[in-house]
């Protein structure tokens, strides 16, 4: 379980979280929407210790991620996480890609990991593509390299920061694909998304952002279709 | 035009042109392995917080940059032998081709190491990488793609400005070709013949370093 406690997080003199409080249980799929500057990508940040908190506390798995004594990057095995601009290691093949964090983070044995790399590329569609360096491959094909390269390393969680955004129109479909079959196999996630469609269908709940504080949270198919908080409703008017 | 070429007594002396091309091939290998490590210290200490670090860096870079080959090497050898520190020549030509190699390379490395999105460090890191692994296997590899070139680059420039050696009295490629034709008058000829052999040693080197190239960086940047 994922429990974020009252967390506040600044920017210099910018308050980015004020006071943010969210608990994730496993299996669970949770959408967070908003405007941007709202803090929503800080959030998953925060959550993966890429950026220290000021106050509150989060815990994943009841491991507190900001004491000074827990070991982050061990943690962030637990914690996958696949960014808005895919982030692949341009200097790698697909294979290596994938197969490179479970060698050397998990140690397993070249064959073990190129073994667990297939296998994730295989899931997300690109197994004839495992020799291809990412550079040549589309936006949408970069994307899913990198939900497979943080699959490989068999986490508990997936912290998804609007993987989706960058993308064509037109391989935003694919993505989403990839990400609704990771949620059918139970995997637990949390989606920073401007995909309404995507957050009504896919997770269990959905919460709005708004400058920095959860403003509602809900069961997903009732927050996106019939909103109670006047910011909400005004939010959505604006992105239908 | 009634010059009449005498290729005879370049060829009875190219023992002695190959032994200054392997001195110049020389000093410019050490001058390169050299500058290379002291330009990473500098580029480490150009972006160091601490200012008196990042302020001796920016000085010599700037002085390295800003000033003639020739500058250096009189600064060296004619420069310190004032002060009583009497360099060989070839010491001499090699610490002023070692300061501005250094001086080169450290914006060349810097330039290197901040064009690699931070981005990617993140990413690493969120797989579960230590920072030193994050270095090893991801920032590293790709910023060594973006400067190998450069760096080739330095070191033909290396090579060519050692021939400075001349002024001082070294016995490499061009100061050997100096005190021969001097001794037999066929100048044209002494240096049109060193001029090849320059033109071949630059050559070789970029040809084993785009061959290295191939072997090192299989991916595209």
């Amino acid at each position: 379980m994922i429990s974020v406690q009252n967390v506040h997080k600044s920017f210099g003199d910018l308050e980015v979280l004020k006071g943010v409080s969210l608990d994730v249980n496993r299996g669970e799929v949770v959408s967070v929407i908003g405007g941007s500057g709202s803090g929503k990508s800080t959030l998953l940040y925060c959550i993966n210790a890429i950026e220290p908190i000021n106050s509150g506390k989060i815990l994943v798995d009841d491991v507190d991620v900001h004491a000074k004594e827990t070991n982050k990057d061990k943690l962030r095995q637990k914690l996958g996480m696949v960014f808005q601009q895919w982030n692949s290691f341009p200097h790698m093949t697909v294979l290596e890609n994938a197969a490179l964090a479970p060698r050397i983070v998990k140690k397993m044995s070249k064959e073990e990991a190129i073994e667990i790399a297939k296998k994730e590329l295989e899931h997300v569609g690109l197994g004839d593509k495992l020799d291809v360096y990412p550079t040549k491959m589309s936006g949408g094909q970069q994307q899913r390299l990198a939900i497979a390269r943080a699959l490989a390393m068999k986490p508990d969680y997936m912290l998804l920061d609007e993987v989706t955004s960058a993308l064509d129109p037109e391989l935003v479909g694919e993505v989403l694909d990839t990400l609704r079959l990771l949620a059918e196999e139970g995997m637990t996630m949390i989606c920073v998304t401007h995909e309404m469609g995507f957050a009504r269908d896919v997770s269990d709940r959905v919460a709005y952002f708004h400058q920095g504080v959860i403003a509602e949270i809900g069961e997903a198919r009732q927050v996106i279709t019939d909103p109670q908080n006047p910011l909400t409703q005004k939010f959505l008017s604006k992105v239908r | 035009m009634d010059y009449e070429f005498h290729w005879n007594v370049v060829f009875q002396n190219m023992p002695q042109l190959l032994n200054g091309a392997f001195v110049t091939l020389h000093v410019s290998v050490l001058a390169m392995l050299l500058g290379v490590v002291i330009a990473i210290l500098l580029a480490i200490a150009k972006m160091n917080n601490t200012k008196f670090f990042s302020q001796v860096a920016t000085v010599w870079v700037e002085i390295a940059r800003n000033t003639p080959a020739l500058f250096q090497i009189y600064m060296a050898y004619f420069g310190l032998g004032a002060f009583g520190i009497h360099l060989s020549p070839y010491v001499a030509v090699l610490s002023a081709l070692v300061f501005i190699n250094a001086g080169y390379l450290t914006e060349t490395f810097r330039g290197g190491f901040q064009s690699i999105p931070s981005t990617q460090y993140s990413a690493s890191k969120s797989l579960g990488m230590t920072s030193i692994q994050s270095y090893r296997y991801i920032i590293l590899p790709q910023m060594l793609r973006r400067i190998y070139h450069p760096m080739t680059n330095q070191f033909v420039w290396s090579i060519l400005m050692s021939s400075l050696g001349i002024l001082v009295g070294m016995s490499e490629l061009s100061g050997t070709t100096q005190r021969l034709q001097s001794l037999s008058f066929r100048t044209l000829e002494f240096f049109i013949v060193a001029a090849v052999m320059y033109f071949v040693i630059t050559k070789l080197v970029l040809f084993g370093s785009s061959l290295l190239a191939r072997r090192l960086f299989k991916g595209e940047i």
